[in-house]
């Protein structure tokens, strides 16, 4: 009996063509509203959000690109900055160096000029005062004999003296 | 389980009306989670989002396993279509089947050949009509050198819906016989009817699982014979 039933229950004794096209329509139908209603938009937000993805990992790609780009630059910068500066202490202690040295030679020339004419001076000074001394000494010698002259030469002497001169003259003869 | 089916003679066409029920049921369960699953679209997914979007990304790992996807992102649709129509249609008959006057009126759609048989018919026709549409009909033709793959053809139909079917069926049968039988047998039967039901049953839902999964990869896989030009 029960296996009866389970054949009964097949039911293909008489082949059902409406359900065949029933469930063909249904399945069609089906297909469509789902398409239309609830998988076309999931699709569409599930390749937006694709894109949305793609876009944003492009955007962070590009702006990390950015980011080291502008720190190469930046650490470029810094070592040309780093360059200058010592190229620029390198250059206000060579100037320094040669000011320093300029100003040595200069005083040195400056002292030896002055020494120079200092002495110069003093040789001058000295000349002219051997001649001053000596003029005066003249003069003085010239005061003194006539001043003893003046004073010694009594008749007697000039008697002396002319009688002196008189007899050379005359020995010489 | 010796139930009649509701059958009704319309156009000339015989309509299993319970298959008529159940299909639109199933149909409408899975339209309603998907809408429900996509009415609040976010970037950020939250809840049901989250779901569907798993969803999506499991049938697209399927089609990604039988084909490239720049031949077969065009099936996803028809791929998530199958496996939620397929995965509720194999759920509706376990908790319960409610049959009036000696004719059964609910129980999964999938354990009908004629409902199974449908569907993979479409399949193999869609399967066809890529081929032709994507490798023009010499390409087509070219894969019917050998004709046993003729044979393969109709093989292919039947062990794709009878599989799915035959799977479902017995469970419902199953289940049937437990619940149905064993369980008014007497308050022994009943007893001893809780625990192999609830087993079954657990078995049931892998099971039809587990063969949506198996249709929906067969599916792709078909397609990608046709389709792809390496096969």
């Amino acid at each position: 009996m029960l296996t009866s039933g389970l054949v009964l229950g097949l039911s293909i004794s008489k082949f059902n063509g409406g359900d065949a096209l029933f469930q063909l329509a249904m399945f069609v139908i089906l297909l469509f509203l789902l398409k239309k209603y609830a998988f076309g938009p999931l699709m569409g937000i599930m390749t937006q959000r694709e894109e949305h993805v793609a876009s944003e990992i492009n955007a962070a790609e590009a702006s990390r690109l950015e980011a080291s780009k502008y720190l190469e630059e930046q650490r470029e910068l810094l070592k040309q900055s780093r360059v200058e500066a010592t190229q620029l202490i390198e250059n206000a202690k060579q100037q320094g160096e040669t000011q320093r040295e300029d100003i040595i030679i200069q005083a040195r020339t400056e002292a030896e000029r002055l020494k120079e004419s200092a002495k110069r001076e003093i040789v001058q000074e000295r000349e002219k005062a051997i001649v001053a001394l000596r003029e005066q000494v003249a003069s003085l010698s010239v005061l003194i004999a006539s001043k003893v002259i003046e004073k010694e030469l009594s008749e007697a002497d000039q008697e002396k003296l002319i009688n002196h001169y008189i007899q050379e003259a005359g020995e010489e003869r | 389980m010796n139930h009649g089916a509701p059958t009704q003679e319309f156009l000339g066409l015989t309509f299993n009306l319970s298959n008529v029920l159940m299909i639109t049921v199933a149909s409408a369960i899975v339209f309603i989670i998907a809408t429900v699953g996509s009415r609040k679209l976010a970037m950020k997914p939250t809840g049901m989002q989250n779901f569907m979007e798993w969803v999506m990304d499991f049938v697209k790992n399927m089609i990604n396993s039988s084909m490239d996807w720049k031949t077969g992102g065009r099936f996803q649709l028809l791929g998530m279509t199958l496996i939620m129509y397929l995965f509720v249609s194999n759920m509706l008959g376990l908790p319960f089947a409610i049959s009036y006057d000696h004719e059964l009126w609910w129980k999964s759609p999938t354990a009908d050949p004629v409902v199974t048989l449908t569907l993979a018919v479409l399949v193999l026709s869609l399967s066809h009509f890529y081929g032709i549409q994507m490798k023009g009909f010499k390409g087509y033709l070219k894969a019917y050198k050998n004709p046993m793959s003729l044979i393969e053809e109709f093989s292919n139909t039947l062990t794709l819906g009878l599989r799915l079917y035959g799977n479902i069926f017995a469970g419902e049968v199953l289940l049937g016989l437990l619940a149905g039988t064993l369980a008014f047998s007497g308050p022994l039967g009943f007893i001893g009817a809780i625990i192999p039901t609830l087993v079954w049953q657990g078995y049931s839902i892998f099971v039809g699982a587990i063969q949506s999964f198996i249709f929906v990869t067969l599916t792709m896989v078909y397609l990608s014979h046709k389709v792809s030009s390496d096969h």
